[in-house]
C-alpha cells in the first residue's frame, strides 16, 4: 500500500468564462478514503472536481497537492499522482481495449521510447482488477456501456495514481452495472489504498459507498462529514429542496433517504391538495 | 405575431425592395437619376441612351428579384427540413452539383437552351443535396452543422475535380464555363426569365403548401408524427421545392452562395421561428439582398462590374463565421 | 492459474501482433512507393530500361536519357514523392486533432489560402517560380492563423474552427473565381492547371527546400505522434494524462500548416490527398498504432499513382490533382455506405 498524497483546495473560486460557479470552497480530501461530492444539478460539483484535476484554473485560490501548488508541478509528474476519469471521454474509433488502457501509461513514457515491460505489467494488472483481461484485444466500440466504463477505469488504473477522481462514473449505466462499478472502486480503495473522489447522482448509493461526503449548494460547501453524520432530512431539504425521511439502509446500515412527494404519503387517505 | 407588426414589416420590406429596384435601374456604368428612371418607366420610351440603358437593366432586375426570392425560400426550406441552421445551397454543395451537370451537359450533350440548363442543373442539385445530406447525417447525433458543412465542402471539392476533368481537355468549354462558375444576374434575358418562371412558381407553391407540416417538423420527428404529419412525405415535398428553386436559379445565374443562408436567419430573428412568416419574408429579403449585391458589385467594380455571386460570398461568409462563433460548443 | 497465464499471454500477444501488423504494412507501403517511384522514371514518351535509369542516376551521360530522366522525370517524381508525404502527414494530423475524418486542410480553407496567394501572383502580378511558392506559403500561413484566431474568440472548439474555415474558404473561392474571370484568356489554362494541382514542369531547384521543410516539420509531427494519440481521447483525458494540450496542439497545427502550405506552393493543391491519406493509413495499420508516417507514405502513393494514371491512362494528359480529386468522390460514397451499415461515427 502506497502512502497517499494529500489534496487540498484553498478557498477557490472557479467557473467558465466569466460566470462564477464555485464561490469560495475550502476542502481537504481525506487520504485513502472514498469521498463523494453530492449536490443538485448545476451546483458546481463537476466544476469542483475538474478544478481539483486542474482542468479548470481557479480564478482565486489554489489547489495544493502535499502543500505544493498543482499549477507549478510538471504535468507528467502530476499525472503520476492525480488521475481523472471525465464524464464523457472520447473513444477513438476502432481502438482495442489493450491499446486504450495502454494510453494510461503516457505519463511514464520518455519522449522517444514506446511501451516497456513495466508498462505492459501495469496494463495487465489494470485489466485484471477490472476483470476484463479476456476483452484485451476486442474493439472498445463493440463493448456494452458497463464494459466500456470498466475499460476507462482500467485506463485510469494503468496510470497508477494515488488519487483518482471520477466524474459521475455510473451515469447512463443500468443499476446492476452501477453497483458493480462502485464495488470495483471500493476493492481498489481497499487493496491499493487509492484515494477516490467522485461525483455521484444517487444519494443512497453515495451514502453507502462513501467514507466521506461533501455536500454542495449553489457553489458553496454547506456540509461535510461521514454519511451517518451529515445525511439528514434537513440537509436534503437544503441541498435538493426535497422533503424526505431518512431511514437505515437495510443492507449496509448507512442512511437511506426516502423522498416524500405530494402523493402517496404515509398511507393516509389522500388529504393532500392537488395543484 | 400581431397583425399590426406584420403590416408594418411587410410595408417596410416592400418599400426597401422598391428602393433597391430603383437603385438597380439607376446605378451602373452610367448613372441615371431616380426621377429620370421613374419618368422613363412611366412613359416607356426607348429613344435616348438613358432610356435604352434603363430598359436594358429591367430584365436583370426582374431576374434578380426572382432569383433572390427563390434562393431565400430555398434556404428557409432546407434549413427547416434538415433542422440545421447552416443548410444552404452553397454549403450543401448543391451549386457545385448543378455546375457539374451543366458542364457535363455542355461537353457531352451539347445543351445550350435555358430549359436544358434548368433540367440538368436541377437534377445535379437534387442528387448532390441528397448525397451530402446522407453523408452529413451519418453516425452519432445525425446531421450536425459541422458534419453537414464538412460533407458539403468535401463533396464540392470532389465534384470540382470532376468539373476540371471535363473542361481541361476542352478549351471551348473552359471559356463558356468560366463565366458561368461565378454567379451573376447580369446576363438575364426575357427568354430565360420566361423559361425559369414556371419552375419557380411550382417551387414556391410546393414550399408554401408544406409550411404547416414543416413547422410541426421543427419540434422533432416524433412529435410531428404524433401530430399526424407524414414526415417522409413532407420532407420529400419540401426538399423537392427547395431543390427546384435553387436548381433553376443556379441554371441561369450560376452559383450564388449564402443568400439562402443569411436571409432566413435574419428573418427568423425579426419575425420568430414561424415558417408561415419566415418563408414569404425570406422571399422579399432574398430579392433585396441579391439586387443590393448586384448594385454593389456594379458600384465597386466600376467601370466594369463585380459579379453578384462574389459580393454575396463576401457578405455571407462572415455571417456563417458569426453563426459558428455564437453557437454553443455543445450544439456543434 | 493456467488460465490466468493464458489470458495475460493473450494481452502480450495482442500487442505483439498489432506491432507486427504496423511494421508489415509500413514496409509494404514503402515498397509500393519505391515501385511507383521507379516506374515514373522508367515510363514516359520513351521507355528506358532499368539499367539506363540507374546509369543516369549515378551521373553517367546517356544520349537522350540524361535529359528525359534527369531533367524531366526525376524532379517530377521527387516532387510528387515529397509533396505526397507532406500532404498525407498534414492531413492526418488535422483529422486527428479535429477528431473528424472530413476535416482535412483542403476542406477547411487552408489550402485555399495558399491558392489565393498563388493566383494573385500568376494572374495579376504575372510572376512565376519561387516567388509564387513563397507567397503561397505566406498566404497559407496567414489564412490558417486567421481561422485559428477567429475560432479562439470565446472558447476554442474544433467544431468552430471547421465552420470558420469553411466560411473563409467560401470567401477565398469567390476571390479565386473573380481572379479567373478577370484574367486574360491566355493565363487561364495555366491557372487552372495550378489550381487542380500538377506535377508538370517541376525542377530540381524546388527539391532541396521542399526536403528541408519536410524533414523539419515532418519530424515534429512524428515525434509528437504519441501526444496526438492521447489528445485523441479528448481534452480532459489528455490534460489528466499530463499532456500540455495547448502547446502540443499549437506545434502540431503549425507543422501541419507549414507542410501543407509549402507543398501546395510547389504543385498546387492536389485534391484529396490530405483528405484520403489519413483514413486509408488508419484502416491499414489499425487505430491504436501511430499513423503519421504510414499516412505520409499513402499520400506519396496516391500522388505518384495518380500521376502515372494521369499521364498514361487516357489519351489526354490530366494533371495529377484531377485524378486524385476523382478518387475522392467514390471514397465519400464508400464512407457513406459503410457508416450506414455500421452506424458508426464521423
Amino acid at each position: 500500500m502506497k502512502t497517499s498524497q494529500s489534496l487540498k483546495a484553498n478557498h477557490i473560486h472557479a467557473g467558465y468564462d466569466k460566470k462564477i460557479i464555485i464561490d469560495g470552497i475550502d476542502i481537504t480530501i481525506p487520504n485513502n478514503k472514498i469521498s463523494v461530492i453530492i449536490g443538485a444539478n448545476a451546483c458546481g460539483k463537476s466544476t469542483l472536481l475538474k478544478t481539483l484535476a486542474r482542468l479548470i484554473q481557479p480564478s482565486v485560490g489554489e489547489i495544493l497537492l502535499d502543500g505544493k501548488k498543482i499549477s507549478e508541478i510538471p504535468p507528467k509528474q502530476l499525472a503520476r499522482v492525480l488521475g481523472l476519469l471525465p464524464q464523457s471521454p472520447v473513444v477513438p474509433e476502432g481502438i482495442t481495449v489493450a491499446d486504450l488502457v495502454g494510453r494510461g501509461r503516457f505519463p511514464y513514457q520518455s519522449f522517444l521510447k514506446g511501451l516497456g515491460k513495466k508498462d505492459y505489467e501495469a496494463v495487465e494488472e489494470a485489466l485484471e482488477i477490472m476483470g476484463i483481461t479476456d476483452l484485451a484485444n476486442r474493439c472498445v466500440d463493440e463493448l456494452s456501456g458497463g464494459q466500456r466504463q470498466r475499460v476507462w477505469i482500467a485506463m485510469a488504473l494503468a496510470q497508477q495514481t494515488d488519487i483518482l477522481l471520477l466524474d459521475e462514473p455510473t451515469t447512463y449505466l443500468d443499476i446492476t452495472y452501477q453497483v458493480e462499478i462502485l464495488d470495483l472502486l471500493t476493492d481498489l480503495n481497499r487493496k491499493r489504498g487509492t484515494t477516490i473522489v467522485m461525483v455521484l447522482h444517487d444519494i443512497n448509493l453515495s451514502a453507502r459507498y462513501a467514507d466521506y461526503i461533501f455536500a454542495l449548494h449553489k457553489g458553496k460547501l454547506i456540509s461535510e462529514g461521514t454519511p451517518a453524520e451529515i445525511i439528514t432530512e434537513g440537509l436534503i431539504k437544503q441541498v435538493f429542496d426535497l422533503e424526505c425521511s431518512v431511514i437505515k439502509d437495510p443492507v449496509s446500515g448507512s442512511p437511506f433517504i426516502v423522498p416524500k412527494g405530494r402523493h402517496h404519503v404515509n398511507y393516509q387517505t389522500s388529504s393532500v391538495t392537488t395543484g | 405575431m400581431k397583425t399590426s407588426k406584420i403590416i408594418l414589416l411587410l410595408s417596410v420590406s416592400l418599400l426597401g425592395l422598391s428602393l433597391c429596384i430603383l437603385a438597380s435601374l439607376a446605378f451602373g456604368a452610367r448613372f441615371i437619376s431616380f426621377n429620370e428612371v421613374i419618368d422613363i418607366l412611366i412613359h416607356s420610351r426607348r429613344t435616348t441612351i438613358n432610356e435604352i440603358v434603363v430598359h436594358e437593366r429591367i430584365p436583370r432586375t426582374v431576374f434578380g428579384i426572382m432569383a433572390g426570392a427563390a434562393l431565400g425560400v430555398s434556404g428557409a426550406l432546407m434549413q427547416a427540413i434538415t433542422r440545421n441552421p447552416i443548410a444552404d445551397p452553397s454549403i450543401l454543395g448543391v451549386n457545385t452539383g448543378a455546375s457539374l451537370f451543366v458542364v457535363g451537359g455542355i461537353a457531352f450533350f451539347r445543351i445550350s437552351t435555358p430549359g436544358e440548363y434548368i433540367l440538368f442543373a436541377s437534377i445535379g442539385a437534387a442528387i448532390t443535396a441528397v448525397f451530402v445530406y446522407g453523408i452529413g447525417s451519418m453516425g452519432q447525433g445525425g446531421a450536425t452543422p459541422i458534419k453537414l458543412a464538412l460533407a458539403g465542402a468535401a463533396t464540392s471539392a470532389a465534384l470540382s475535380s470532376l468539373v476540371s476533368a471535363i473542361i481541361l481537355p476542352r478549351t471551348d468549354v473552359m471559356n463558356a464555363v468560366r463565366f458561368w462558375q461565378v454567379g451573376s444576374i447580369s446576363g438575364a434575358t426575357w427568354e430565360g426569365i420566361v423559361t425559369v418562371l414556371p419552375f419557380l412558381i411550382v417551387g414556391v407553391v410546393l414550399g408554401l403548401l408544406s409550411t404547416p407540416a414543416l413547422d410541426a417538423l421543427a419540434m422533432g420527428d416524433d412529435i410531428a408524427t404524433g401530430l399526424g404529419v407524414r414526415t417522409g412525405v413532407v420532407r420529400l415535398v419540401g426538399a423537392l421545392a427547395g431543390v427546384l428553386l435553387c436548381g433553376a436559379t443556379t441554371a441561369l445565374a450560376g452559383p450564388i452562395g449564402f443568400v439562402g443562408l443569411m436571409v432566413p436567419h435574419t428573418m427568423r430573428l425579426i419575425c420568430g421561428p414561424n415558417l408561415r412568416w419566415v418563408i414569404p419574408m425570406s422571399a422579399i429579403g432574398g430579392a433585396i439582398l441579391l439586387i443590393l449585391s448586384d448594385v454593389l458589385g456594379r458600384l465597386i467594380g466600376s467601370p466594369s462590374e463585380l459579379e453578384a455571386g462574389i459580393v454575396t460570398a463576401f457578405i455571407g461568409a462572415p455571417i456563417l463565421i458569426i453563426i459558428a462563433m455564437r453557437s454553443k460548443v455543445r450544439a456543434l | 492459474m493456467m488460465e490466468e497465464k493464458l489470458k495475460i499471454n493473450n494481452v502480450k500477444e495482442g500487442y505483439r501482433q498489432r506491432r507486427f501488423r504496423w511494421l508489415t504494412v509500413t514496409l509494404l507501403l514503402a515498397l509500393l512507393t519505391l515501385v511507383l517511384c521507379v516506374s515514373l522514371l522508367l515510363f514516359g514518351n520513351t521507355r528506358y530500361p532499368l539499367d539506363t535509369v540507374i546509369r543516369v542516376l549515378l551521373g553517367e551521360q546517356v544520349q537522350g536519357a540524361t535529359f528525359a530522366i534527369g531533367t524531366l522525370r526525376l524532379p517530377r517524381m521527387l516532387s510528387g514523392l515529397l509533396v505526397g508525404i507532406a500532404f498525407g502527414m498534414a492531413g492526418s494530423t488535422f483529422q486527428t486533432i479535429l477528431r473528424n475524418p472530413l476535416a482535412s486542410p483542403d476542406v477547411i480553407g487552408i489550402t485555399a489560402g495558399s491558392s489565393v496567394g498563388a493566383m494573385i501572383c500568376i494572374l495579376v502580378l504575372k510572376l512565376s517560380g519561387t516567388v509564387v511558392s513563397i507567397v503561397a506559403v505566406i498566404s497559407g500561413l496567414l489564412v490558417a492563423s486567421l481561422i485559428y484566431a477567429l475560432s479562439k474568440i470565446g472558447s476554442f472548439s474544433g467544431g468552430k474552427l471547421i465552420l470558420v474555415g469553411i466560411g473563409i474558404q467560401a470567401m477565398l473561392n469567390a476571390v479565386i473565381s473573380f481572379l479567373l474571370l478577370r484574367a486574360s484568356q491566355y493565363d487561364v489554362p495555366a491557372a487552372y492547371r495550378w489550381l487542380s494541382g500538377s506535377l508538370n514542369g517541376m525542377q530540381m531547384a524546388n527539391i532541396p527546400s521542399l526536403l528541408i521543410v519536410l524533414v523539419v516539420f515532418g519530424s515534429i509531427v512524428i515525434l509528437l505522434g504519441r501526444h496526438l494519440k492521447i489528445l485523441e481521447l479528448g481534452e480532459q483525458s489528455a490534460i489528466t494524462l499530463g499532456v500540455k494540450t495547448d502547446l502540443v496542439r499549437l506545434l502540431l497545427v503549425l507543422s501541419a500548416v507549414f507542410l501543407i502550405a509549402f507543398a501546395t506552393s510547389v504543385t498546387g493543391p492536389i485534391a484529396f490527398v490530405a483528405f484520403l491519406a489519413g483514413p486509408i493509413a488508419t484502416k491499414l495499420v489499425g487505430t491504436g498504432a501511430p499513423n503519421e508516417f504510414p499516412a505520409g507514405l499513402v499520400g506519396a502513393i496516391l500522388v505518384l499513382g495518380a500521376d502515372l494514371i494521369g499521364q498514361f491512362a487516357f489519351n489526354t494528359r490530366f494533371p495529377v490533382g484531377v485524378i486524385t480529386g476523382i478518387l475522392g468522390a467514390p471514397y465519400l460514397l464508400i464512407l457513406l455506405i459503410r457508416m450506414n451499415q455500421r452506424g458508426g461515427s464521423v
